[in-house]
């Protein structure tokens, strides 16, 4: 497994991200983080941790794997997240005009790196 | 009706301009699919009876017939606007509606179609088959039965589904990978999604939620609100690239809102 502040060093450089963060997704507390002060981590680490448990729900009900990535949309932002092998997730909350594909592929490879 | 049988009309009203003789007279041209010279016979009967609601239910058919639907709508509301309970004006405007896609105006009039003549089977039989077609059930929480509006976005049924804040399925449906129906497990999964989702993205400061989309392995998904008080999912397999997918969302989402504040 690679540092993982080594792997949110790779997404915090990408204008438009407020920060990034490793979660454990059994208990949806911060395993590792790299945030602007206005983002508070503890928060996006339970909501993320508890959203990844509901998208799990309805891939499960569709007799579908879990999702390799899902992404909240909002007016002001976003919040994107992977699961990792490990029972992690990665997560990245960007602003609305950050560079989505671009975010998305260094989520989808911090995500491989941490596992 | 005989070629001499119309020859024979055509002398009629060639001698009397003013005689009804024009209505099986374009009547006849129509059904031989003489269209060009139906369309003038009634032209000149309406022209000659503007009130008369029957010369424009014929004018409306032909016109309908050239496939001039817009022609053809203008003339059949002025039948109505003439006679409120023309059978042929309801039948004619369903018709158009249901090639238009606009299903829940083509279910109004061919409704009003059957009240009209309740006694008639093969109207009643017409109805239940388009009322079939549309995937007319009964919607939770509204006490009426409508027509489902994913049905006419959907190339193939399910892809998609609308739930309420409760789970219930209002339209549309799902099946799992075995292509087993799926709507209430996942609308009980949707169930809570769309006020966490709401949640979320008001404590991190996201603003109000407009979309949720999920990457899957063999499928990726969309979810929407379509109201305060209904979510949508929609998915397709993963050969469907992410743009596309969020534009199906969003154009079925749009036609979801519409559908709602019409029950409402």
């Amino acid at each position: 497994m690679s540092s993982l502040h080594s792997v949110l060093g790779e997404l915090t450089p990408l204008p438009g991200v407020r920060g990034a963060l490793v979660v454990s997704r059994a208990d949806g507390l911060v395993v590792a983080d790299a945030l602007r002060e206005d983002v508070d981590g503890r928060a996006v680490a339970a909501l993320a941790a508890s959203l990844a448990d509901r998208m799990a729900g309805v891939t499960r009900a569709l007799g579908q794997p879990e999702p390799v990535a899902w992404q909240l949309v909002g007016s002001e932002g976003l919040l994107l997240a992977a699961p990792t092998r490990e029972d992690l997730l990665v997560v990245v909350v960007a602003d609305p005009a950050v560079n989505a594909g671009e975010l998305r592929l260094r989520v989808l490879r911090a995500a491989e790196r941490a596992a | 009706m005989t070629g001499d049988d119309i020859q024979a009309l055509t002398a009629q009203l060639a001698r009397d301009p003013a005689s009804l003789v024009f209505l099986p007279l374009a009547e006849a041209l129509r059904r031989r699919g003489q269209l060009d010279a139906a369309l003038a016979v009634a032209q000149g009967g309406v022209h000659r009876y503007p009130e008369m609601a029957g010369a424009y239910d014929l004018l409306a058919r032909i016109q309908s017939d050239r496939g001039e639907g817009d022609l053809a709508f203008d003339a059949w509301t002025t039948v109505l606007r003439l006679d409120p309970d023309h059978l042929g004006a309801h039948k004619g405007l369903a018709f158009l509606a249901f090639r238009a896609g606009d299903h829940a105006r083509s279910l109004r009039y061919l409704r009003r179609v059957v009240e009209l003549k309740p006694q008639d089977a093969s109207l009643r039989a017409a109805l239940a088959r388009v009322e079939a077609a549309l995937g007319v059930r009964q919607v939770p929480g509204f006490g009426k039965a409508a027509a489902d509006p994913l049905r006419a976005l959907e190339a193939e049924p399910g892809l998609a589904l609308l739930v309420d804040l409760q789970g219930r399925t209002l339209a549309g449906g799902v099946t799992d990978r075995a292509g087993r129906a799926a709507s209430e497990q996942v609308g009980a999964a949707l169930a809570g999604i769309s006020r966490e989702a709401e949640r979320t993205a008001r404590l991190l400061r996201l603003g109000a939620w407009r979309s949720l989309s999920l990457e899957g392995g063999p499928a990726h998904f969309e979810l929407r609100t379509p109201t305060i008080d209904s979510v949508l999912l929609v998915s397709r397999p993963r050969e469907v690239p992410a743009g596309r997918l969020a534009l199906l969302a969003e154009r079925a989402s749009a036609a979801a809102r519409r559908w709602l504040e019409e029950l409402r």
